[in-house]
Parts: C-alpha cells; sequence; structure tokens
C-alpha cells in the first residue's frame, strides 16, 4: 500500500510539470498581451511598448520564459506580471478560489448524496414508477444546458422574492457589499448567496453520476455474495447497506475525481449567471485582455487541483478496495 | 458495420438444415444489431422526433413565410399562428431564428463529432496497438487534456481564432478527442491479442493495415456509440460558450446565442427565452437516448439475441 502510494505520487510530479508546461504554452498561444496598447489611438509611443514588452518578458523565447514563470512561481510565489500593472494575479487569485471553492464543494457534496440516494433508490426498485421518472429527469439534466437552468433558477428565485415581499433569496454576487459587520450575520449572508448556485451547479453533476450509481448498484446486487448474504437471513437493510452500497460506492470515486474538470467549467457558467466575482469571472475578463499570465495561471489552478484530486481518488480506492490493497 | 464471424445466429458450415430439429434462419451480424435498436423503444421514438427535428430546420426553415433575421411589423409579439415562437425586440420571427440556430447548432455538434471521433479513433488505436512506451507518451497527453476544464480552454481557443461555426467545431474537436481516444484504446488493448490479429501479421500485414483494415472496423461499435453521445456534448459545449461570449457571433446565430441573447428579456418576453433552450435540451435528450440504444443493441453480451 505504502509502494503504491509513493509511486502514485511519484508520477505526479512529472505530470505536473507537463500540465504546467502546456497550459503556458496554451495561455501565451492564445492572446498577445500588447494588443490592446497596439491598438490605441493615438498610437501608444514606442519606448512605451519596449517597455510594457520587457515587463511582460515579451522579449524572451517561450522557453525561458516558462521557467522563469515556474521559477517565480515555485520561489516566490510570483504569479507573474498582469497587462494591468497594479493586479497582482496571486493575491486576486486566492481571493477568488474562496469564492468559488466552497461553490464547488458544496455543489459536490449535495451532487454526491443526491447520486447516491438516487442510484440505490432506483436500482433496488428497478423498472418501478420510480426508476422510470428518476431516469427520465436525470436524462433530462443531462441534456439541459447549465446556464439555462442557472438563468430559470434565478428567475425564480426573484419571483419568489417577490411573492414573499423580502428578500429571501439572493441572486445577484456571492455575498451583500458592503458585508453585514457582525460575523454571525455574514455567514448568514454568504450562505444565502449560495443557495441558488449551489442548486443548479448540483442539479446538473448529479444526474449522471445516479446513472452510473444505479448501474454499479445492479451489478453488485445481482452477485452472487448478496445473493448469500441474503439467503444467510440477514436483514435486508443490512445486506443493501453493509454488503451492497459499500461494494458499489467504490467506482464512484474514480468518476467523481474525473469529472472534477468539467464541475470547474460548470462553475464558470454558474458564476457568470449569478454574477459572482469568482474565479470563473477572472478567468473569462482575463481571456478578453488578453493577460497571458493570469489565463495561465488560472488553467495551472485548476489543473494542479484536479491532478491533485485524481491523486487522492487513486490513493482512496485503493484503500477502499481489498484487491488493490493486497496485490 | 465490422464483418466479425459470428457463430451466434449463422448455420456452421456444412450443416445441414435437414438434420436440424429446427431451422435457425442466418442473420448477419448487422441485422441482429439493427433488429435489437428496432425493438428499443425510446430510441426508435427519440431517432423520429429527431429525424423531424432536422427535418424542420432544413425543409421547414426554407419553407416558412419568414425567413431568419427578416424584421417584420409585429415586434414583441407572444407566440401566435402568425408567430409561432413569437418575435423579438425589433420584430425578428422567433421560430425562423430557432429553426437558424438549430442548423447552426447541428452543424457544429455534427462536425464535433466526426472530426474528434477521427481523431481519437486513430490516436488511440495506435496507442492501444503500440503499447509500451508509445502507449504511455500518448495516453499521458490524452489525459492532460481531459485536465483541464474543456469550456475554459474552449473559451480560450475561441477567444484567439474568431466566431465562425466551423472554427468554434474545431476548437471543441481539438478537446474531446481526448475522449474518444481512451474509449478506443481500451477496446484496442483487447482486440490486439485476439487471433485474428495474430493471423494478419503472420500473413505479412503491416502495422498500418492491422490498425486501419482490422482494429478500427472491429472497435467501430464503441465508437459510434461514442460519436453519437459526443454530439450531446458538443451541442451543450457550444451553446456555453456562445452564452459566455466566445461562441457563434452576430450576425450568425446558434441556439446558446438566442438564449443569451433573450436572457434579459425573460420576463418581458419569456417565449424568446424558452422556444431555443427547449430545442436545446429535445436534440440532446433524443441524441443520448439514440447513443442508450445503440450501446444496448451493440453489446454482444445482449441475450436478447433472436427475437
Amino acid at each position: 500500500m505504502l509502494a503504491f502510494a509513493v509511486r502514485r505520487i511519484a508520477i505526479s510530479i512529472p505530470v505536473l510539470l507537463v500540465a504546467a508546461f502546456v497550459v503556458f504554452a496554451l495561455g501565451t498561444f492564445a492572446g498577445n498581451p500588447l494588443d490592446p496598447l497596439l491598438a490605441k489611438n493615438p498610437p501608444a509611443p514606442p519606448n512605451v511598448i519596449a517597455a510594457e514588452t520587457v515587463r511582460l518578458h515579451l522579449d524572451q523565447p517561450l522557453i525561458p520564459r516558462f521557467f522563469s514563470w515556474l521559477g517565480g512561481l515555485l520561489l516566490h510565489g510570483d504569479f507573474g506580471p498582469s497587462v494591468v500593472s497594479t493586479q497582482d494575479i496571486g493575491a486576486e487569485l486566492g481571493s477568488r478560489l474562496l469564492v468559488t471553492l466552497r461553490l464547488i464543494a458544496l455543489a459536490m457534496v449535495i451532487a454526491l448524496v443526491l447520486a447516491v440516494l438516487v442510484g440505490v433508490i432506483t436500482a433496488v426498485k428497478q423498472y418501478s414508477i420510480t426508476d422510470y421518472s428518476a431516469t427520465f429527469l436525470g436524462f433530462l439534466f443531462i441534456a439541459m444546458p447549465s446556464f439555462w437552468l442557472a438563468i430559470l433558477l434565478k428567475q425564480a428565485g426573484i419571483d419568489f422574492n417577490v411573492t414573499v415581499g423580502d428578500q429571501v433569496l439572493y441572486t445577484i454576487g456571492a455575498s451583500s457589499v458592503p458585508p453585514p459587520p457582525d460575523t454571525w450575520d455574514r455567514i448568514v449572508d454568504i450562505l444565502g448567496h449560495m443557495v441558488l448556485p449551489t442548486i443548479s451547479l448540483a442539479l446538473i453533476s448529479y444526474a449522471s453520476w445516479s446513472r452510473f450509481q444505479r448501474a454499479s448498484m445492479l451489478e453488485v446486487l445481482n452477485s452472487d455474495y448478496i445473493r448469500l448474504a441474503r439467503s444467510k437471513g440477514l436483514p435486508r437493510r443490512t445486506v443493501l447497506v453493509r454488503h451492497g452500497l459499500r461494494t458499489a460506492l467504490i467506482p464512484l470515486t474514480t468518476v467523481t475525481a474525473l469529472d472534477l474538470a468539467a464541475i470547474i467549467g460548470g462553475a464558470v457558467v454558474t458564476e457568470r449567471v449569478f454574477q459572482w466575482k469568482g474565479m470563473g469571472d477572472f478567468l473569462l475578463t482575463s481571456i478578453q485582455t488578453d493577460d497571458v499570465y493570469a489565463t495561465s495561471s488560472w488553467l495551472l489552478l485548476s489543473a494542479v487541483f484536479v491532478i491533485l484530486f485524481n491523486l487522492a481518488a487513486d490513493l482512496l480506492y485503493a484503500v477502499l478496495d481489498p484487491r488493490i490493497r493486497y496485490a | 458495420m465490422p464483418e466479425t464471424p459470428t457463430t451466434l445466429a449463422t448455420t456452421p458450415a456444412g450443416a445441414d438444415a435437414q438434420d436440424r430439429e429446427f431451422t435457425v434462419e442466418q442473420r448477419s451480424q448487422f441485422q441482429l444489431v439493427l433488429r435489437r435498436f428496432l425493438q428499443h423503444r425510446l430510441a426508435m421514438v427519440s431517432l423520429v422526433v429527431l429525424v423531424l427535428v432536422v427535418l424542420l430546420a432544413y425543409v421547414g426553415g426554407w419553407l416558412w413565410k419568414y425567413e431568419a433575421g427578416q424584421i417584420t411589423p409585429d415586434n414583441s409579439q407572444p407566440p401566435s399562428f402568425d408567430h409561432p415562437f413569437g418575435t423579438d425586440a425589433v420584430g425578428k420571427d422567433q421560430f425562423a431564428q430557432v429553426l437558424r440556430g438549430t442548423r447552426i447548432s447541428l452543424q457544429i455538434s455534427v462536425m464535433v463529432a466526426l472530426l474528434s471521433t477521427f481523431v481519437g479513433t486513430l490516436w488511440g488505436a495506435v496507442a492501444g496497438y503500440f503499447g509500451g512506451v508509445v502507449d504511455s507518451a500518448m495516453m499521458r497527453f490524452s489525459d492532460l487534456v481531459l485536465t483541464l476544464p474543456l469550456i475554459a480552454v474552449a473559451a480560450m481557443l475561441a477567444h484567439l481564432f474568431g466566431g465562425s461555426w466551423y472554427l468554434i467545431a474545431m476548437v471543441i474537436a481539438g478537446l474531446t478527442w481526448a475522449y474518444v481516444s481512451r474509449v478506443a484504446r481500451s477496446v484496442v488493448l483487447s482486440l490486439r491479442e485476439k487471433e485474428f490479429v495474430e493471423a494478419a501479421r503472420a500473413l505479412g500485414a503491416t502495422d498500418t493495415r492491422i490498425i486501419l483494415r482490422h482494429l478500427v472496423p472491429n472497435s467501430l461499435g464503441s465508437i459510434i456509440v461514442n460519436a453519437t453521445l459526443l454530439v450531446a456534448t458538443a451541442i451543450l459545449t457550444e451553446t456555453a460558450l456562445s452564452y459566455l461570449g466566445f461562441g457563434v457571433q452576430n450576425p450568425d446565430t446558434s441556439l446558446g446565442l438566442l438564449v443569451s441573447e433573450a436572457q434579459t428579456a425573460l420576463t418581458t418576453r419569456p417565449w424568446l427565452f424558452y422556444f431555443p433552450g427547449l430545442f436545446i435540451i429535445l436534440i440532446a435528450l433524443t441524441i443520448n437516448f439514440i447513443g442508450d440504444g445503440l450501446r444496448d443493441a451493440l453489446d454482444p453480451q445482449q441475450r436478447k439475441v433472436r427475437q
């Protein structure tokens, strides 16, 4: 087990390095940060352009530029110069990461709980009305554009507020501006702003997982050892939860980890709908302003999260699945 | 369909039908798959609905009295007999707009499916066939592509290349091929050890010939299923990109662009928002059901062999 963990962690390091290079090359390739300056009318003086070129390291070829970026990042925590000379990419990413992370984490937890519940119930009651309706709903959410659902929920929230005559559900922003002075009020305020975005992101994500959980649960329930457990006279509940669910949950860890990238993408869209100043907004602004170091840093951060999450899922899988643990 | 030797339904060579207790009609693999698909009710209904949507978009758009983008005197009309999907603030007929958006969205997603299936299949087949270092290097690259959020990278690339529909399609396909390559590789890995590949190699077939004439045709089943599902993924990605402002640009239109233009008018002209959205859902839903039906039909472990 320890050898497996060490080997698995060792593999992740070169993967992370290559990911950093690909992400940097992508960001550099996708835009010229001097474009806004060059398009200025009247034209910017040549010495300003030359100074910007040096400040953004555009005078260096790609490979040395990459290594100085990576070196600065690893040694000083410096994410590189932004086109907005006063903006510190690292500080900006840090504050926005907290905003987005709480959305993604809560949505994933809700989606997982929902997926396991729906998956188990539809598997146990296969071909019943419950199964068919849950299956249909699942397919509907899989086929629904995430922003369409989010806009509908936002509108429903606004209508609800109008009916109640009070601001119960917040539909704009990640927290009130200015924030309430009291710490407790601030937490309630943040939670209130999270309700609708979290629901929409969770609904989009749970659907395919519940289909997967159903298939995996069905496979387990049809296996011989479940029949044995039942014929021994164990209570139905014990068989389902202790023997069935415990085994059927294992494959879901891998699928969840693989889907993290898609959820980050979904969060970008959801944040746009609810006008959160999170990671998604940062990415879209950076792309539009050709802020190449900002886009590269954003992609690197999300790649690091996905790779670490997959690493954790692999290790967890090894802990959960005795066939790997003892191999 | 690949012509795989099947022992399920063909009469053994040389066996005289008279000697058997019951005669067995010979059916090719293709006929078996087709029969199973035809019996899949949900998939068949979905196929009919999808064909109707496609016909509506291409033939209906041509026959309809208003052209897409044409400004009519009726502005901000709710759905009526004259304008089934209503009109927008300047009087454009939303039905004609949705039909044009459907055409563009379908073109993008079919092109994504074709391109990424072609590239992904070759990539996965080569990796799976050669194995070893080639396999590791190629598949690590696929994994890397899968690590990055599709929407984010697509938005970056679309910002670089601009908003014509075929460029958007190429950008999305440039990222989704990695999914296909994983599927193709896993199928090829199991096929590689089969006797027919060994036989081909013994006959002196080159690697290229084995990959293109033996491995790829035999893995077509799972690849076709995947290509179908990719159409649904592509249509959702395209709409999300257009919503974020990196997809198809005016004066072109797509279903995603129509929805995003309508979101500010959700309270005043809700029909502008609902109809393109419903078309997206209808297309993605039917394609997913068809893909599901195809998967069941192509599954060699299906027990319903003859019915």
